[in-house]
């Protein structure tokens, strides 16, 4: 079963990893972090390939990913 | 389970002041993991440029020196000479490469000093406001070409890979780019290859990375990868020139 | 007994700075210092130093700056529109606190100006020629034996205050033949967290410089610093070692001063023709002196301030081969308590010693 872990903290919420899932299994939220900026959630519901596009294309390295 | 992704040891694990969706963030991270995977991090000395990434060495977890605006490969040159055995990088913009650099990017090159160059591409200058850049393409608008870039005026998108790649003491020139995972993964491999080079003693090394600028492109972070993919690359054809 | 050798003023400096330790120069050819850069090509080469021709000025003042960032001790030279170039580089080197030895050989100017010597660019050089709140240290040496005495001296002061210290000569200097003791210098250890270790010639390990992070934590080389009061707090550092420099580093010579009336004032070249003219006039009774700052920044004020406090009304006349830029820091330094006259040509013009004695004539008569 694997999963990725976000760090909200550091998230912007550019959404680039929202975009790139291949199983749409990270949203936008609309709440805000401590930066005031949009930060996105990650949906475990078992679907997650470990495929690590979103860790790849995550500008702000708040991607870990577990296999 | 098996941790198959983590934040690299040479990055330090900070907020940067880097845009939503700005390159800067992916090819920082991309460099961290290769100097960790060569294990040279005790090696490396980064030499920073002038533009959005002057505070870079706020970020890697390695020796890192500034650079006047547009002199870092004189800066590289100097610290490699002197220091053979370390592994010397500059990490620079459009701007610092290609405008104001130009001279000492091409001396730096045509003497075939043994350094790695990571040359930023977004056809835009980010940290001053989005003024227009040697890179910037036809019919782009920025701060100082308000009705977009005309070559009777402003001349053409500048190719400095392409100029670079004539000289004989140039060993490495690819042009890659970050507008989709996959494309990623070809950058990180480039950049590999130019530290390689470098441990290898190959000679000079430069991968031009077309990065993304969303707020002065104007476009939203997704918007901005493809404007790369759809327009930029046309202009700046990816790939291995040298 | 040390050996004599004959050797022009600009051969000198080079010889100096290898004697001196010097592991990587980069220059760029510009009259009348063009045989400092053949010199160290040649001996830099025979050392296993580094030696590189840069593609301008601007690129050689920055390599200096990698290089010293790296460790080493690093020159550039050049003559002054070359160093009107190298100014933003030693704004850095001033700002990351980086020790340098920069060489300017004067010539005449403004712009392209001709390649006789001058002195015109003491204003650069001594406050601060780039951007900031900077001092270089600046040495003036005189003569063939302290163009080559002043390396020592430069690279010692650059690595003590992690500061670029210019020497300024004149395109005189640089050309004239004269002899020199050539004495070998070991090289110092110049505090204990510096260690000394053999690499070709020698490289001494700083604990701020750039040699890879291996054993310790990164060191970074800046000179920006954005965050709120954090450029103020560089800035007094910054005052604190200058006023340091200003108390400890005064270096000047001085000749006949006891009984001296007037007092010349003349600094490298000119200083020669000076006391040409100093002795012809003793010769005649004439009570003159002279003051040659070596020092030229920090400027020698303690020798001005203590002769202007002294109870004789004294008279100074500065000579330069310029039109008045150390006669500024002359009148600054004596405060208004002594007459300060002055005389000077420039643009490669050079006051000779009967233009040195006529203006003393028109001086004693006004006495």
């Amino acid at each position: 079963m694997s999963k990725i872990t976000i760090n909200q903290d550091k998230c912007k919420g550019c959404l680039l990893c929202v975009n790139f899932c291949p199983k749409a299994l990270i949203v936008k939220k609309d709440k805000l972090n401590k930066r005031g900026l949009n930060y996105v959630e990650f949906k475990d519901n078992g679907e997650c390939l470990a495929c690590m596009m979103c860790a790849v294309i995550c500008p702000d390295c708040c991607i870990e990913v577990y296999k | 389970m098996q941790k198959i992704f983590s934040h690299p040891k040479s990055l330090r694990n900070i907020s940067t002041h880097y845009c939503p969706g700005c390159g800067h963030g992916i090819v920082h991270r991309l460099i961290a993991e290769v100097v960790d995977e060569l294990g040279i991090r005790e090696k490396v000395i980064a030499v920073c440029p002038v533009g959005c990434a002057v505070i870079a060495y706020d970020y890697w977890d390695f020796d890192c020196s500034e650079a006047a605006h547009g002199r870092a490969l004189a800066v590289a040159t100097a610290i490699k000479r002197v220091r053979p055995e370390n592994i010397v990088f500059t990490y620079q913009g459009d701007g610092d490469l290609a405008a104001i650099g130009t001279n000492e990017t091409i001396h730096a090159a045509n003497r075939g000093e043994n350094l790695t160059t990571i040359f930023i591409n977004n056809a835009v200058y980010g940290m001053t406001g989005g003024q227009m850049a040697p890179t910037t393409l036809l019919k782009q608008k920025t701060a100082t070409t308000p009705k977009g870039r005309d070559a009777k005026y402003h001349g053409y998108p500048l190719k400095i890979s392409e100029m670079l790649a004539i000289l004989p003491a140039v060993k490495y020139i690819e042009r890659v780019s970050l507008h989709s995972p996959q494309e990623v993964i070809k950058t990180k491999k480039a950049i590999k290859q130019a530290f390689q080079n470098q441990i290898d003693n190959l000679g000079f090394s430069l991968v031009e990375v077309l990065s993304p600028c969303p707020t002065y492109w104007g476009l939203t972070p997704k918007d901005s990868l493809d404007w790369i993919k759809e327009v930029m690359v046309k202009e700046f054809p990816l790939g291995r020139l040298k | 007994m040390a050996e004599k050798i004959l050797l022009t003023g600009n051969e000198a400096i080079g010889e100096g700075a290898i004697q001196a330790g010097c592991q990587f120069y980069a220059g760029y050819p510009i009259t009348p210092q063009n045989e400092i850069t053949a010199y160290m090509a040649k001996r830099m080469l025979e050392l296993n130093r580094v030696f590189i021709q840069a593609e301008s000025e601007l690129a050689a003042i920055n390599m200096v700056f990698g290089a010293s960032a790296a460790g080493v001790r690093a020159l550039t030279s050049s003559s002054s529109p070359g160093i009107s170039l190298k100014q933003e580089g030693i704004s850095y080197i001033a700002g990351c606190q980086l020790p340098a030895v920069i060489v300017n050989v004067m010539r005449g100017g403004p712009g392209l100006g001709n390649i006789a010597p001058a002195q015109s660019d003491y204003f650069q050089a001594t406050r601060s020629g780039g951007h900031g709140d900077y001092y270089s240290i600046v040495l003036a040496p005189s003569s063939v034996q302290e163009a080559f005495e002043f390396m020592k001296l430069a690279f010692d002061l650059a690595d003590k205050y992690r500061n670029p210290v210019i020497i300024l000569a004149d395109g005189m200097l640089g050309q004239m033949m004269e002899p020199l003791e050539v004495t070998s210098y070991k090289l110092q250890v110049i505090s204990k967290k510096q260690k000394l270790i053999t690499h070709n010639s020698s490289l001494i390990t700083k604990e701020w410089t750039l040699t890879g992070c291996k054993g310790r934590k990164p060191n970074i080389i800046r000179s920006l610093y954005l965050a709120e009061g954090v450029l103020e707090k560089l800035n007094l550092r910054l005052q604190k070692k200058y006023k340091a420099i200003q108390q400890k580093e005064q270096r000047h010579e001085s000749l006949n001063l006891s009984d001296a009336k007037v007092i010349l004032v003349a600094y490298g070249t000119m200083a020669r023709i000076a006391k040409s003219a100093v002795k012809r006039l003793r010769d005649k009774g004439k009570k003159i002196g002279l003051i040659r700052p070596i020092t030229l920044w920090p400027f020698p004020n303690n020798i001005f301030r203590r002769l202007a406090m002294s109870n004789k009304r004294l008279t100074f006349l500065v000579i330069e081969m310029s039109y008045g830029q150390m006669l500024e820091d002359v009148r600054l330094s004596l405060n208004g308590r002594a007459k300060v006259e002055f005389f000077g040509r420039a643009g490669g013009g050079i006051p000779t010693e009967e233009e040195i004695i006529k203006k003393l004539e028109v001086i004693s008569d006004k006495l």
